[in-house]
């Protein structure tokens, strides 16, 4: 342990600068600034260099995070970025939007009595500030390789094929790369450009990325071999929303968070009219859920202009899924969390419109199944929330396009893709991962989904050992 | 991919147009009932429109459109050899076509820009060997599409305008009244594309019947993939997606009236689009 690491332990973690919360909810741009160099080389040597780090075993992929740390703390930036991708593919995107403190931080020794190194923001300074990677010569090998869908796991898996001298075609159904990381994530959380940087990388190493090719439609698995792919790797990702199931979802008003935020970050809704796609903008909006997407909705919901967000959840703060810092940012912007409460019906009016949403007061009771406490209702406790935009974020089905063109695929009993620890799914040479295997998950489960299945296909290859 | 205009024929000068596109690989799986999502320009909005004609050895597809909104009227200023920026497909569930031995028949209804649906629609009964009687209406001949497209293959067309310039005087469920009268038990399926309260008229009509009714549905799409949700129709009390589940359903079984409403959905942002028309001609002069 340096000396320098020892002084370091004592210094209190470096806040992310932002911008400020009023100035926030007027923009679209990225709302974390990112560290700068001293901040960046302080918070490092926090790190206590531990022999056997805990941190590591807290990453889905692995990656050595004490050593990337140690050379951020002797300046060697590129080095640093050197050793996150020898684990990592989208690391700009992962310091940005993986859950640290379930992860890696959650782990950090310095964590037990005080507050973590901040690895995630040290992980997206290093991507922010590396020189970029120069293309690795590669010799091409002949072998080709399919992959359906361009979010995080296709792309993990494109990246580590075309390295190897692999021909990667990547078939996307929308009109823009990079799924969920588009359409999904808003730009104030994950800039279109950092995205845009890694698909060009993609591209640099003659991958061939094909837009409106829909998975199960326009090419299928089976399709893909017959023309003489050697591997297809299958990265759909996620599909038909879960919605409430209470009266009046129907009515206009009330939107799924994949419409919202498709419209808004894959249409561009929010400069409305230059850009075609409308979305509602509401005066009064109401979220329900508590994951990331729920504040994602929410925030958006601000930035286009509401005057009260509500985000609308069944049980308490201490129980929702969202990213710590995302429900802090969502908070310090202004919206309003209403626990405890689940909706019973939405308000209609003669316009069919919604105009508001009855909920009933809930409490929590024994520990469910996710070892969560199980909320109950309380009667006669219902009340009105004026609402005139309603936004459901409860997560999604399987995407049903690609499952239902392909019978021969084994499905879990919840309709997911099932695969064996390589990522193989029940067709020989066909690989999955991502949502369609995990269900709703986060990106670097994907990514890490990715990497494996490419790990396999390329040892079958003889490629790798 | 952008998918190159081959051939463009004005149906409706102004109003209402076919285009063919070069697009082997939708060609290729398109089936009766698919559709396609399109996005006109780097600025525009997704929209559905259901594939009227396909020809697989020339690997194109056909589409026709009603001008009504922004992407619309973009798409109508694309002139042959033009690229539309991108078109993905076939989308949605292809027709179910049952084959029905004589004497029974098929009524294929079709109303406005849907009749170029249910052109292709009639095609896939005519090639499983049903008897097709096409009922297709308009305001009034000049407005009248596919008529002779129809008229190549189907076993009868029946015409109704609503001014008698051509065919019979009335509206098209008339026609299909009438023949629900006289044939009785050998209609064995009616299927309606068109307006909603077109196709809404029918399922009422043959709902007295127990006529199996088959109905293709115009919802909203953003993704049309299967993702978004904004597709979702009660029918038959239940919760189901246009794009994936759809775009045909049962006719009886479909709430009409939600669908209208949701239809209805960004009608001020219609306005508003319209009153900030986003003009190529310049593109063109310069092109």
């Amino acid at each position: 342990m340096s000396q320098e690491s020892i002084r370091g332990a004592k210094i209190p973690r470096h806040e992310m600068p932002c911008q400020e919360p009023q100035e926030r909810i007027r923009n679209f741009k990225e709302v974390a600034l990112g560290y700068t160099a001293e901040m960046a080389h302080d918070e490092a040597t926090r790190c206590l260099q531990c022999k056997k780090p805990l941190c590591r075993g807290g990453c889905p992929v692995d990656i050595p995070i004490p050593e990337f740390i140690h050379e951020v703390v002797l300046g060697n930036i590129d080095e640093a970025s050197r050793i996150i991708h020898s684990a990592s593919s989208l690391p700009a995107v992962c310091g940005r939007v993986c859950p640290q403190e379930k992860q890696c931080e959650g782990r950090c020794i310095l964590g037990k009595k005080g507050q973590p190194v901040a690895i995630g923001r040290l992980e997206r300074y290093v991507a922010d500030h590396a020189s970029d990677e120069e293309v690795p010569a590669i010799t091409r090998t002949g072998h080709r390789v399919a992959c359906i869908g361009s979010g995080p796991s296709s792309v993990t898996c494109a990246g580590y094929l075309a390295r190897l001298g692999v021909d990667v075609t990547v078939f996307e159904g929308l009109h823009e790369a990079g799924g969920v990381l588009i359409y999904g994530i808003p730009a104030f959380r994950l800039p279109k450009d950092v995205v845009a940087h890694e698909l060009d990388n993609l591209r640099a190493m003659n991958v061939d990325i094909r837009l409106n090719y829909v998975g199960g439609r326009t090419v299928t698995p089976q399709g893909l071999l017959a023309e003489g792919y050697d591997a297809v790797f299958i990265g759909v990702g996620a599909g038909l929303p879960h919605f409430l199931n209470v009266p009046g979802e129907n009515c206009n008003g009330v939107f799924s968070a994949n419409e919202y935020l498709t419209r808004v970050n894959l249409g561009r809704a929010h400069s409305f009219p230059d850009y075609d796609t409308p979305v509602a903008r509401g005066k009064h909006v109401t979220v329900f859920g508590a994951g990331n997407v729920a504040m994602d909705a929410a925030r958006t919901a601000l930035r286009l202009g509401a005057e009260t967000v509500h985000i609308v959840y069944r049980r308490t703060r201490a129980e929702m899924p969202a990213r710590g810092e995302e429900i802090e940012h969502a908070l310090e912007e202004g919206v309003q969390l209403l626990e405890l409460s689940a909706p019973v019906r939405f308000i209609v009016g003669e316009d069919s419109r919604v105009q508001g949403v009855e909920l009933q007061r809930m409490e929590l009771g024994e520990p469910d199944a996710s070892g969560r406490r199980r909320p109950r209702p309380i009667e006669g406790q219902n009340f009105t929330l004026e609402t005139d935009l309603a936004i459901v974020a409860l997560g999604t089905r399987p995407n049903p396009l690609l499952i239902s063109s392909t019978p021969d695929l084994a499905l879990n009993e919840k309709g997911y893709i099932k695969v064996d620890e390589n990522g193989e799914t029940s067709i020989p040479n066909v690989y999955a991962g991502g949502d369609i295997v995990t269900g709703a998950a986060t990106v670097i489960l994907a990514m890490g989904a990715g990497r494996r299945a490419a790990q396999s296909i390329a040892r079958r290859m003889g490629l790798e050992q | 991919m952008p998918t190159k205009i081959l051939h463009k024929e004005k149906l409706i000068p102004g109003r209402t147009s076919k285009l063919v596109l070069d697009a082997p690989q939708i060609a290729s799986t398109a089936k009766p009932g698919h559709f396609v999502i399109l996005r006109v320009d780097e600025h525009g909005e997704r929209f559905p429109l259901t594939i009227a004609d396909t020809d697989p050895v020339n690997g194109t597809i056909s589409i026709v459109y009603l001008v009504l909104g922004r992407s619309t009227q973009l798409l109508e200023e694309l002139e042959e050899g033009q690229e539309i920026l991108d078109v993905c497909g076939p989308l949605g569930r292809a027709t179910v076509i049952e084959k029905f031995p004589a004497p029974k028949k098929v009524i294929c209804v079709g109303g406005g820009t849907g009749v170029a649906a249910m052109h292709h629609i009639a095609k896939g009964h005519h090639n499983a060997g049903n008897y097709v009687i096409a009922c297709i209406g308009a305001r009034n001949k000049d407005l009248l599409l596919f008529h002779k497209e129809l008229s190549l293959f189907c076993d009868e067309v029946l015409v109704s305008t609503d001014d008698g310039s051509f065919g019979q005087k009335g509206i098209v469920t008339d026609l299909v009244r009438a023949r629900l009268d006289s044939e009785g038990e050998n209609i064995a399926e009616v299927v309606g594309v068109g307006p909603v309260p077109m196709m809404q008229a029918v399922a009422e009509l043959t709902r007295g019947y127990g006529v199996k009714t088959t109905v293709s549905l115009n919802s909203l799409m953003v993704d049309g993939l299967g993702m978004c949700g904004a597709c979702r129709v009660t029918v038959g009390g239940e919760m189901k997606f246009t794009c994936v589940d759809g775009p045909e359903f049962d006719g009886h079984l479909v709430d009409f009236a939600e669908l209208r409403s949701r239809l209805a959905s960004f009608r001020a942002e219609e306005k508003i689009e319209a009153e900030n028309h986003r003009c190529h001609c310049f593109e063109k002069k310069e092109g």
